[in-house]
């Protein structure tokens, strides 16, 4: 049984200064990195892609300026001003130019840009045209792949427009033998080739990139060494000069060679971290495994009296400041998408190791004290739980959660672990797991999971099987008949199945288009040489190199979707008391709730058309009233909905109909398990929305769930909002009955709380059991929304974005908005008591 | 198979699955209809009368009261088992009063115990003690509400005097076969003045067995009900106590009874 430390360490005050500093003003883009990328690829056209990369990297990191910021203890700035991003037109930058003007402003994650970076950034991008992975992802992917996408199907404008990320890299390499080891162990594979192999030429030229790129870390953290002691010179503070000295020490040393101590250790942890985001725009670097691959470091410090637990905390505190540092400028559809300026670098504690022995220590706990020092978005913290997960830390976990900042995530090994079995990794590599941006799963170190490769809408099928695969006058799915025409639930149910398959398989088309373009424009010779087996098989990352390779788009919607075909099932097929007709005529108006001016023209179009056809003279009047009818909605479809409100809903516990959500699951997961990836991998499916389902439900059509058009999604596994009336345990247990092993690139539940569910010891422990219950009947992550008083606050201003929002307190639960203002009041005022 | 006991039925309003503020654990609350007293704060006042009734909730008629068995109410309370299992939590009657029902509140804790689950009660014991004698065997946790000392004042706001539950609260402490909680309601002008809580927390502190006592702060979450079924909410005019006083409620009520004193249940 693993010791540990579980007290809280205080926070000292130089943290605060740090994150008052850090979020003084708006981010900002910056155009260094554009300029000098370019100036690069000037240079070394006509060299083989690795190289260019390698040099473009060295270039970068011997110009880009650098600074260090007042009070920080670990170095390590990618731009000058806090927060602000670099950017990467390699992979696109049309968008951003054509974003400009607009982006400072953006409701999504605004950024400011002065007028010379726009210039600088302007200048450089006119080398870039043609030369994207975005363009060439677009050369090799099907033209029904693209109009696919156009039509808001799918979407995998991430990977399409950034570099891929969603990687964790042998830290602990690093933190050994620093990059000099590395380096040597890269010269060592080159004076192995055999000049007879017939991969020579891409092998040699790949290790020689790696040797470079780690030169260029070297050399840039040298520049660092070099300001520390410049700063140092010049400090009349003489604790911060001390302070300075030793920053300078600490990059003499590291990452050229392994750590000598804890905090040489979180130094070359934060370059390797701040670095994977300069070589590729790629998010959700995560961390993995802070608490595993930094122990040793701390506990022979602590051992030797080298260092304090105060300072320890003091250094941690100091990263996760950092890691809100990094930032990265998105389009305006995408920044909806992953609103919140989040970077997804997801650092995981507790849980086994590779011979199943729980390894919680010291360090799990600091780390979750440190997110409740910085109370920040990033890290996004997650917890392993396992059946010999300490109960000490849940109860820490869950102080932490109460404060509402939405972390950590609680991950849950005994599903996790088979899970990534049965996609091939050892019992010992699905023991020591980690997981990657939101909620995917994968072995450190080797693995290349793609884990976040598109957005799959899977409402938009079912749209297409109402119009015959037609959507806006074109051919986006495949005829499937006449819907009107359907017999039995079978026949519809096997039409959305053709759908799905379809645009399935149009997805992985695009997916792997953009996989080849990363390969062939985009190799990452840096993050290749901390990923296994890179080196041994002289190849990137981008080209096969890590031991598992994956492909996990995710889909999204399978509430409304279990919702949607179980109502056209109960209410079509075996109560008969609508027919499709009707259902298709409802969805296409909207249930009567209005319509926007577009669809509302296409629609009366139709109508006039089959009028016209049927030899009937339409007066302008008549277009009139049926434009206004649309647009103003009609209550002729109450019945309807009403009916349908009434068939029972995913979310309430009811075993018939959370057994059809699962099967709905595998109308998605099935089919793209039986795809390849081109770096020799499988697809996996994940079942999460990030925060896509808000702006692709706008995207999307009434569904038969009696969602109207335009609105959100449902999100992740969880039920639609509002639909699930009988608590956090019915809705837990329904969604317990969905298939999580199957969905290995992870399952996203969302549940809101009100704090008084947490309140006092009494409720962390019911939090706490709540969690474990959820996980033993296979639930494989849970995450918390804790509604803070501020959010009632906001309900109270804008009721019509809270419409779901339940309060419970005392065995009394109620819709926050239709109580009384009064009442409303007496809740606030007790939520500053629950806390 | 099939024990007859399991078919008695019972009249019951509602049933709130993860309720964590009435015993311990995470509970499935089952909500009985009928009670002896109308106290003037109730929060829930659907629960008084025992006849099915319509109240008007969010503007649409609904019917309050379901008759059903033993074995109906069990099937639910079954689907929380696994948050039972990992929180010590389990079944509470409350209501309404139970008590009303002997038959049904007995053969629901008898069948709630037979199955392992945990089992607890909110009542006022306000009932014949040999009704009270039969379902204690079943009985893990009592949360006996006392509301005041004095029968002149209990009557006033409750309807009914409080000798009986004084006595049968004796009782139950003295049988030693469940764990006694006591709870206050604290409402302003009825109970909220630190000699009146004192009396309370000193006759909890002299019933053998009880060591804890929750002080429940008084809340309007019900007002709108009373509106639903047609009827004037007398309390109207009448603020919950600020944290302040409840606070200062709370010392008194340490101070008095030495008795591990909290607020909320």
């Amino acid at each position: 049984m693993a010791k540990y430390y579980s007290e809280v360490i205080a926070m000292k005050d130089r943290i605060g200064r740090l994150k008052d500093n850090l979020y003084k003003k708006m981010p900002e883009i910056e155009s260094a990195r554009a300029r000098l990328i370019t100036e690069s690829y000037k240079q070394t056209e006509g060299e083989p892609i690795v190289t260019r990369r390698a040099k473009a990297f060295l270039h970068i990191l011997q110009n880009i300026p650098i600074i260090i910021r007042d009070e920080e203890l670990i170095v390590g700035s990618t731009t000058i001003a806090p927060r602000g991003c670099q950017t990467y037109p390699e992979f696109s930058y049309e968008w951003l130019e054509a974003e400009f003007d607009t982006v400072a402003t953006r409701k999504a994650d605004p950024f400011y840009i002065s007028e010379e970076a726009k210039k600088e950034i302007a200048e450089a991008d006119k080398y870039w045209k043609g030369k994207t992975t975005s363009e060439l992802a677009t050369a090799y992917m099907a033209p029904e792949a693209i109009r696919a996408i156009d039509h808001n199907i799918f979407t995998p404008g991430n990977y399409f427009y950034n570099g891929v990320g969603h990687v964790t890299v042998h830290y602990d390499w690093v933190l050994a033998v620093g990059f000099k080891g590395i380096a040597a162990k890269a010269k060592k594979a080159l004076d192995e080739l055999n000049f007879g192999d017939a991969e020579y030429a891409r092998r040699s030229h790949f290790l020689n990139a790696v040797i470079m790129s780690c030169e260029a870390a070297i050399i840039y953290a040298n520049r660092y060494a070099a300001l520390a002691r410049e700063m140092a010179a010049k400090e009349t503070n003489a604790q911060r000069k001390t302070e300075l000295l030793r920053i300078a020490e600490n990059c003499e040393n590291v990452p050229a060679n392994g750590a000598r101590d804890f905090w040489e250790a979180c130094q070359a942890f934060w370059f390797v971290q701040q670095l994977l985001q300069i070589e590729s725009s790629g998010h959700s670097i995560s961390p993995g495994r802070f608490d595993q691959y930094m122990y040793p470091y701390y506990s022979k410090d602590l051992e030797s009296g080298k260092i304090t637990r105060e300072f320890a905390q003091e250094l941690i505190d100091c990263i996760w400041i950092k890691l809100n540092d990094l930032n990265k400028c998105r389009d305006a559809a995408s920044a909806e998408g992953f609103a919140g300026y989040s970077l997804f670098q997801n650092l995981i504690v507790g849980g086994q190791n590779a011979e199943g022995l729980d390894v919680t220590n010291d360090l799990s706990f600091m780390c979750i004290t440190a997110s409740l020092h910085v109370q920040l978005p990033q890290p996004s913290l997650s917890i392993r739980v396992w059946n010999n997960s300490p109960h000490d830390l849940l109860i820490h976990a869950a102080t932490l959660t109460r404060t509402g900042v939405g972390l950590p995530a609680y991950y849950n090994d005994e599903v996790i672990i088979p899970s990534l079995m049965s996609r091939g990794l050892t019992l010992q590599d699905a023991r020591e797991y980690n997981i990657i941006g939101c909620v995917e799963p994968q072995k450190a170190g080797k693995t290349e999971g793609w884990h976040d490769a598109a957005f799959f809408n899977m409402c938009r099928p079912l749209e297409l099987v109402f119009s015959d695969g037609m959507d806006k006058g074109e051919l986006v799915g495949v005829h499937t008949g006449d819907v009107t025409k359907f017999k039995t639930f079978d026949e519809f149910y096997d039409a959305y199945k053709k759908q799905m398959d379809y645009a399935i398989s149009l997805l992985v088309n695009a997916d792997n288009a953009i996989d080849v373009a990363h390969a062939t424009l985009c190799p990452l010779p840096f993050l290749s040489g901390m990923i296994e087996d890179c080196i041994g098989r002289g190849k990137s990352v981008q080209e096969g190199g890590a031991i598992y390779n994956f492909t996990g788009p995710q889909g999204f919607g399978i509430a409304n979707m279990a919702d949607s075909l179980y109502a056209i099932k109960t209410l079509v097929f075996d109560k008969k008391e609508v027919t499709l007709a009707e259902y298709k005529q409802a969805l296409e108006e909207n249930y009567g709730k209005g319509l926007d001016a577009e669809k509302t023209q296409k629609v009366v179009a139709e109508v006039v058309k089959e009028l016209t056809a049927a030899g009937r003279k339409v007066t302008e009047e008549e277009i009139a009233a049926a434009v206004g009818s649309l647009v103003q909605g009609s209550d002729k479809y109450e019945k309807l909905l009403e009916k349908i409100d009434e068939v029972p809903k995913f979310g309430n516990d009811i075993p018939e109909v959370d057994a059809f959500a699962r099967d709905v699951e595998y109308t998605y997961a099935k089919p793209l398990e039986t795809y390849k990836n081109p770096r020799g991998g499988m697809f996996q499916a994940g079942m999460y929305p990030v925060s896509a389902n808000v702006p692709l439900g706008a995207q999307t059509g009434a569904t038969p769930d009696g969602r109207l058009a335009g609105k959100p999604v449902a999100d992740g596994v969880s039920p639609s909002a509002g639909k699930d009336v009988h608590g956090p345990t019915a809705a837990a247990n329904s969604v317990s009955r969905l298939d999580h092993y199957i969905a290995s690139n992870g399952t996203l539940f969302n549940q809101k709380f009100h704090p008084s569910a947490l309140s006092g010891r009494q409720g962390l422990e019911n939090f706490v059991a709540l969690i474990r219950s959820y996980f033993d009947q296979k639930g494989s992550h849970m995450q918390f929304n804790v509604v803070s008083r501020e959010t009632l606050l906001d309900a109270q201003k804008y009721p019509e974005k809270y419409k779901h929002l339940v309060v419970r307190v005392a065995g009394y639960s109620a819709f926050f908005t239709t109580l009384s203002r009064s009442l409303q009041d007496d809740i606030i005022n007790r939520t500053e008591q629950g806390m | 198979m099939a024990e007859s006991y399991l078919d008695t039925k019972g009249r019951i309003f509602d049933i709130q699955r993860f309720s964590i503020h009435d015993g311990k654990g995470i509970r499935t609350i089952v909500f009985l209809k009928g009670c002896v007293l109308r106290c003037k704060w109730c929060c829930n006042p659907e629960s008084q009368e025992y006849k099915i009734q319509t109240m008007i909730v969010q503007g649409k008629p609904k019917i309050i009261g379901e008759d059903v068995t033993v074995r109906d109410v069990l099937e639910i309370v079954e689907k929380d088992r696994p948050y039972y299992r990992r929180s010590n939590g389990g079944l509470t009657l409350s209501g309404g009063e139970s008590l009303c029902q002997p038959d049904f509140c007995e053969a629901l804790l008898r069948g709630a115990k037979e199955r392992g689950l945990r089992t607890a009660l909110e009542s006022m014991a306000c009932a014949d003690y040999k009704v009270i004698e039969r379902i204690l065997p079943y009985l893990d946790e009592y949360l006996m509400d006392i509301k005041h000392t004095n029968p002149e004042k209990h009557k006033r706001f409750t309807g009914r005097s409080n000798e009986l539950m004084m006595e049968n609260a004796k009782k139950v402490a003295a049988s030693g076969l469940t764990e006694l909680i006591i709870r206050v309601p604290v409402i302003p002008t009825f109970n909220a003045t630190e000699e009146e809580i004192e009396g309370i927390a000193r006759f909890a502190a002299s019933l053998p067995g009880v060591k804890k006592l929750h002080l429940l702060p008084y809340h309007r979450l019900g007002q709108d009900k009373y509106e639903g079924l047609g009827r004037d909410y007398e309390l109207k005019d009448i603020l919950p106590p600020t944290s302040e006083t409840m606070n200062k409620l709370l010392a008194a009520a340490k101070a008095a009874s030495g008795l591990d004193c909290q607020i909320g249940g």
